[in-house]
């Protein structure tokens, strides 16, 4: 994964609250097996209504979504993720994420950055006023900044530190592999086991 | 170790940890049981084959097919190509991989949540992952079950590990008796009606109290099963000698000396006398009514006597905005006696109420009446096999004299992902999870509701409750 330190892009507003993964990526856009190329399944079906903000032009390389709170609910569809991403997204920031949501975006390097909720109104003021204007995000000092405006989020300390330095969850935890063997060989016989198939032929 | 202050989900998670988080770090957890499906997991084994790793635990993993099938004509090849192709690639890891697979047509094909527990592979006291936000259910029997994103499926699937950030603690308070006509989906739709689809964020719910206690397996996996859509890590119930009747005898389940082993582990996961939550919800099943959902969120239900609030009646100024969006989809006035509102379609299933005894519960309403004139019905059990026992018990035929549909089993219109779609537009009472716009379809409405909610809608054409059916 590459490292992520500061970075900065058009903010775009998204005025809603319960912003659900089923909204993020309608499930129809599930079905394929490759992990890129979600983009044009980003808010598909709101997508439809000309009215809809990334429907503005002055928000189409937009890379920094300010939401309402509850951000991300529902289905733990990591393709809402990867959606995001493939846009172009490198950053959502709102009051509230859904922990799913939350640790999936840690896994894809898109930061979920919590802020609280003023400040969630003074970003979409601020863009409002000033529509295309970009925003910085600097996760090393867990900052967003737009003209005047900085704004501090928060993100869980060790999701940081991994972004930052780019590391793989899989390979961290491999380093202790000595650890789970010990733990799997003092696991209790009564615990299941899905091998062999027990039951009906 | 015998700490006499805490909570069945600490219990469980000490007893799972492999290396303790230290700086912040998470603790990484061992996981006992690791359930997949088509949707989630064919970039995490591509991740596995890029890496050049195997799978470590086959033996703690299986799989079934059940979001993408279809629910009629399951001899015949999926019409769908991206469909097929999905279930394809999962039956073609499953054999690079030496994972244990239940396909369409197998006995025990299912909605992964129905099939985990049916084998008996679901029980008290272990860690549960699958690539599904519904892995909650499993907590019902006093298991940790969460739901995880794709990367942590291919982690698991190569560690059989997960690093978990801690959590907070939520009792979750339920007492007095269910009146008649009154169920566990009930009980956690007025939970999330309280708390919000936020209010369970950060936490692990455990739901407790007289209520809970009286209730079955099967109701108690309806409830742990929406914990999620209260934005909760996982929802729990301690194991008591309902879990263990329920388990006895499944193939998978524990026998002789591991079964007496493992009862007495089970027996002192309850959470302490003296155990302290950081958050406790108090809800009174003795006044309780059906609930139902009039919005897009689960959060937006009211009482099923009750009608259509109006977005003036909240306080927080985002839930008005979201009360006067999801009037607006949803095509509904403030004011409307929920029981006004007139639905097209009926779905009885998903892994939310689609078990023998929300098929039984059904069943028993419809038995010898007619179903109302504008009114489509779908019924589609959660596994084969519960689709098999509900046939020797004859409820295929109730249905099938009532009107209704009798299907194969899967996901089905929980969510789309087959042919069985709401059309833009179309109302649904749905038994299932989930009343997000688009959900069953793009453009299709939904109200959440109980399985006798449903039964008792499909007969009036309006939504009603049992009670509705004796006044005629």
């Amino acid at each position: 994964m590459e490292k992520f330190t500061t970075f900065s892009g058009i903010a775009v507003p998204l005025q809603r609250s319960n912003v659900d993964t089923d909204q993020i990526i309608p499930a129809v856009y599930l079905k394929r097996i490759t992990k890129t190329g979600f983009e044009d399944a980003l808010f598909a079906s709101w997508r439809n209504d000309p009215e809809f903000i990334l429907n503005d032009p002055v928000y189409k390389h937009a890379s920094v979504l300010v939401a309402g709170p509850d951000f991300g609910t529902g289905s733990s569809r990591e393709h809402a993720v990867w959606a995001l991403r493939d846009y172009g997204f490198k950053a959502v920031l709102s009051s509230k994420f859904a922990d799913i949501f939350k640790g999936n975006s840690g896994k894809q390097g898109l930061i979920a950055g919590e802020i609280t909720d003023e400040d969630t109104q003074k970003l979409w003021d601020a863009i409002l006023a000033n529509p295309g204007v970009e925003i910085s995000i600097d996760l090393v000092q867990r900052t967003a900044t737009l003209g005047d405006l900085s704004v501090e989020f928060s993100i869980d300390e060790y999701t940081r530190w991994r972004l930052l330095e780019g590391l793989d969850d899989i390979g961290l935890t491999l380093r202790d592999e000595s650890s789970i063997t010990d733990f799997e060989a003092r696991r209790p016989n009564w615990m299941p086991k899905t091998l062999p198939a027990l039951g009906a032929k | 170790m015998t700490k006499s202050n805490l909570t069945l989900a600490e219990k469980v998670w000490n007893d799972h940890v492999v290396v303790k988080g230290e700086n912040g770090a998470p603790d990484l957890l061992f996981i006992d049981l690791h359930l997949i499906h088509e949707v989630t997991s064919p970039q995490a084994f591509d991740g596995l084959r890029l890496a050049g790793r195997p799978v470590r635990r086959p033996d703690l993993t299986i799989a079934t097919e059940d979001h993408n099938t279809p629910t009629i004509d399951i001899n015949k090849p999926i019409a769908d190509p991206t469909s097929r192709t999905q279930i394809e690639a999962l039956r073609h890891n499953a054999k690079e991989f030496g994972i244990r697979i239940h396909s369409l047509g197998d006995i025990e094909q299912g909605i992964v949540h129905v099939v985990g527990p049916q084998l008996g592979l679901t029980m008290p006291g272990i860690t549960v992952v699958c690539g599904d936000s519904h892995t909650s259910t499993h907590g019902a029997f006093g298991a940790l079950a969460i739901g995880i994103g794709t990367s942590e499926v291919e982690h698991v699937l190569a560690t059989q590990t997960l690093p978990l950030k801690p959590f907070k603690t939520m009792a979750i308070n339920v007492d007095g008796k269910l009146r008649a006509g009154v169920t566990s989906k009930d009980i956690i739709l007025a939970v999330i009606a309280k708390i919000g689809t936020g209010g369970g964020q950060g936490y692990v719910l455990e739901y407790r109290g007289s209520a809970i206690r009286d209730l079955s397996m099967e109701a108690r996996m309806t409830i742990c099963n929406m914990s999620i859509e209260a934005g909760a890590r996982a929802g729990m119930v301690a194991p008591d000698q309902i879990t263990y009747d329920y388990l006895k005898g499944r193939v998978h389940a524990p026998t002789g000396s591991n079964w007496d082993e493992a009862v007495k582990y089970w027996d002192s996961l309850a959470t302490d006398k003296d155990a302290v939550f950081d958050e406790e919800v108090f809800l009174d099943a003795n006044t309780l009514d059906p609930f139902v959902t009039w919005g897009t969120n689960p959060g937006q239900g009211v009482s099923l006597n009750d009608v259509v609030p109006s977005p003036d009646s909240f306080t927080d100024p985002n839930d008005k905005a979201a009360a006067v969006r999801a009037l607006e989809y949803m095509d509904l006035v403030a004011g409307t006696k929920m029981k006004d509102i007139k639905v097209d379609t009926v779905f009885l299933g998903s892994c939310t109420n689609s078990r023998i005894e929300d098929l039984r519960a059904a069943a028993a309403i419809l038995k010898g009446k007619t179903k109302a004139a504008n009114i489509r019905m779908l019924v589609v059990p959660g596994s084969a096999r519960v689709r098999l026992e509900a046939e020797h018990e004859g409820l295929d035929k109730i249905f099938l004299d009532f009107g209704a549909e009798w299907r194969f089993a899967g996901c089905s219109m929980c969510l789309g992902m087959n042919p069985d779609q709401l059309a833009p537009g179309e109302r649904a009472a749905s038994t299932s999870n989930r009343n997000f716009e688009g959900r069953q379809g793009k453009g299709a409405r939904t109200h959440l509701v109980s399985p006798l909610v449903a039964a008792a809608t499909a007969i009036r054409g309006t939504l009603s409750a049992p009670a509705d059916l004796e006044e005629n």
